[in-house]
């Protein structure tokens, strides 16, 4: 138990942070230059994408990372994941600089960290069949091949709720819920470290949506992931976190225990922005709104 | 209860699709009145959205069959010519979208729009005088310095701005009805509850109807007066905005109350869930067509039941379950909430 009470999801006591701390961010800058002018274009002003950024992320545990649109929380996790060169400042992973990494050298780390995506449609390759889409990293990384690589899909599949059968078809043919599912099996393939979720349930139904955050706390439980998982709907990131960071305008605003960040909120955005959050509840609305008249 | 000013009678509208014959509404009925917000609840193809587009004929098409009533103020929309259906878009019912950027055209200033939207309908109104009620309709909407940015062009404004300027548009020639479509799902929060609070406020000062489609039942409890909850192109349940949130009568309402992650209660261990996905519109189950769904499912819902009060007390709640209202109760309490027992693994 920690100060504040909150023992991660995986039962993994986060007192025990210190020691197990497997990802570290430091500092993070990342600015895109805003240019003017034809041929040679003259850098006239940026925008502050990920101004600042730090935050660790232990073992097993959950940062939920919450922001609205243009608060940088989407190109935090690919300059995290080096998917973008990060502009300045550190990335540590199991402890070893991965900033500015080349490719060559961050492709053997690649296995260790994965990202699922907001828009399961999208993620996946329409010509593609789902055995070979989930078995595509498999392959690139030269884990397994032949009956091997069909056996361990298969059992991938059966891991995320889908059927070893469904290893022969397309993604079109399946429901939104059951796409996600397979975007899910593929970042599980090479028994990745950490995961970065960008948004995994805005785009599903919300009858699909609890299957799916169940289905993450199921994974993170069985295999001991660690997950960032970025999302604007702040709900379902204080019930899928350990910790929350709220992120505005490039910066981590506020960070500390789900409850706490939602129960206590110290920073005025975090403020404003729980307080945006329409209640499924007619009588608090009511008295909500109306306290809101009165003063 | 006033007068309703819109109301749609066993309405149906089937599609031909490659893959057969689909029934996107099956048999709705509601009434609007005037200044009233009804909130129609549902999935993905549950045939919210193919509702409110039928209203005002967005679904004509050769491969569509449309059957049933939409009376406004007692005439027939359903069977309009494309004239009269065109006057009665705009000056009647007007629509909202779901995202504003697609609904201007970027090549043209946003007052402009307006202007021609206004002097379409009103050929009679002079330039200066349909732009002067163009400044006047983006002051009321809130859009600070109306007099300047209407002549911006949609990218120079912001998400929430658009949507405003949007609501703006849909208000021009003062309609009576308005429909919007899923009007804050693209937007941000904090944008999402300053359009929320000015759908009321117009609601409420122009005593419009209003029809709001939604998947978000806290956005729903935050404007409707009565709430429609559609499944599978049905209404599946109907009532107060209070019958439905504190003594919802069918399965589905309860599943989707019960998944629902609360910022104002403790954090359950796992999130109730509703198991499996709803069904293909091609491919319905007989009887209820949550019945594959259900955890309470029995003999008798292989029949579809008839949408009805159940209810002594509350005879415009009604609903589509066989269970009988004790049973509903009883069965729809986990672990103290309302919610649907997990289904069986």
């Amino acid at each position: 138990m920690t100060a504040d009470g909150t023992i991660s999801r995986a039962g993994v006591d986060i007192s025990a942070h210190r020691q197990g701390v497997l990802l570290e961010v430091k500092n993070l800058v990342k600015h895109f230059p805003v240019r003017r002018g034809l041929l040679i274009g003259r850098e006239v002003d940026r925008v502050r994408a990920v101004d600042g950024v730090s935050f660790t992320v232990s073992r097993g545990e959950t940062l939920g990372l919450v922001g609205e649109s243009g608060s940088g929380k989407s190109t935090l996790c690919r300059a995290v994941l080096q998917l973008i060169e990060p502009g300045s400042g550190s990335v540590r992973f199991e402890g070893r600089e991965i900033a500015g990494l080349s490719r060559r050298r961050m492709r053997p780390l690649r296995r260790e960290m994965q990202m699922i995506f907001q828009d399961p449609d999208a993620s996946l390759n329409p010509r593609k069949r789902v055995g070979q889409i989930v078995g595509y990293p498999l392959e690139l990384q030269g884990v397994a091949r032949g009956t091997e690589l069909r056996r361990r899909v298969q059992e991938l599949l059966d891991r995320v709720g889908l059927s070893p059968e469904h290893y022969d078809r397309f993604p079109h043919e399946f429901s939104g819920g059951q796409q996600q599912r397979i975007g899910i099996a593929r970042a599980l393939a090479l028994r990745p470290k950490l995961i970065v979720a960008d948004e995994p349930v805005s785009a599903l139904d919300v009858s699909i949506r609890a299957q799916i955050v169940n289905l993450l706390a199921d994974l993170q439980e069985e295999l001991g992931l660690t997950y960032l998982f970025v999302a604007h709907d702040i709900g379902v990131v204080r019930h899928v976190s350990d910790r929350i960071a709220v992120m505005h305008e490039g910066k981590i605003v506020e960070e500390g225990s789900a409850d706490r960040v939602c129960e206590q909120p110290r920073d005025p955005y975090t403020k404003a922005l729980l307080a945006a959050v329409p209640v499924p509840d007619p009588r608090q609305a009511r008295a909500r709104r109306e306290a809101a008249a009165a003063s | 209860m006033t007068t309703p000013l819109l109301s749609v009678r066993d309405l149906r509208v089937g599609f031909v699709t490659e893959g057969g014959r689909v029934q996107a509404v099956d048999g709705v009925s509601f009434d609007v009145a005037a200044g009233e917000v009804v909130a129609i609840v549902g999935e993905s193809g549950s045939g919210k959205s193919v509702t409110a587009q039928t209203v005002i004929g967005l679904t004509r098409s050769p491969n569509a069959r449309i059957e049933g009533s939409v009376r406004l103020r007692g005439s027939e929309l359903l069977d309009a010519g494309e004239d009269e259906l065109q006057a009665v878009r705009g000056e009647q019912i007007a629509m909202v979208f779901q995202n504003p950027m697609t609904s201007f055209n970027p090549v043209y200033r946003v007052g402009d729009q307006i202007v021609e939207g206004i002097r379409a309908h009103r050929p009679q109104v002079g330039k200066a005088e349909a732009r002067e009620r163009a400044a006047e309709l983006l002051d009321s909407v809130g859009i600070p310095d109306a007099v300047r940015r209407i002549d911006d062009y949609p990218h120079e404004f912001s998400g929430g701005m658009r949507q405003r300027a949007m609501i703006a548009m849909a208000l021009a020639l003062d309609p009576d009805v308005l429909i919007a479509d899923e009007p804050t799902t693209a937007l941000d929060v904090t944008v999402q509850a300053q359009i929320l609070a000015l759908l009321r406020r117009l609601n409420r000062e122009r005593g419009l109807a209003t029809i709001l489609i939604t998947h978000d039942l806290g956005v729903v409890a935050e404007v409707a007066d009565r709430v429609l909850v559609m499944y599978a192109g049905r209404l599946v349940e109907q009532g107060t905005l209070d019958e439905i949130f504190y003594d919802p009568q069918h399965p589905y309402t309860w599943g989707l109350l019960g998944s629902l992650t609360r910022l104002d209660r403790e954090r359950p261990e796992r999130l109730p869930q509703i198991g499996g996905a709803p069904p293909s519109l091609l491919d319905l189950p007989r009887g209820c067509p949550f019945r594959p769904r259900c955890p309470h499912e029995f003999g008798q819902c292989r029949e579809l039941p008839e949408l009805e009060a159940r209810l002594p007390e509350a005879q415009g709640h009604r609903d589509r379950c066989w269970l009988t209202p004790e049973q509903k109760r009883e069965r729809r309490q986990v672990a103290g909430e309302i919610g649907l027992e997990a289904p069986s693994k």
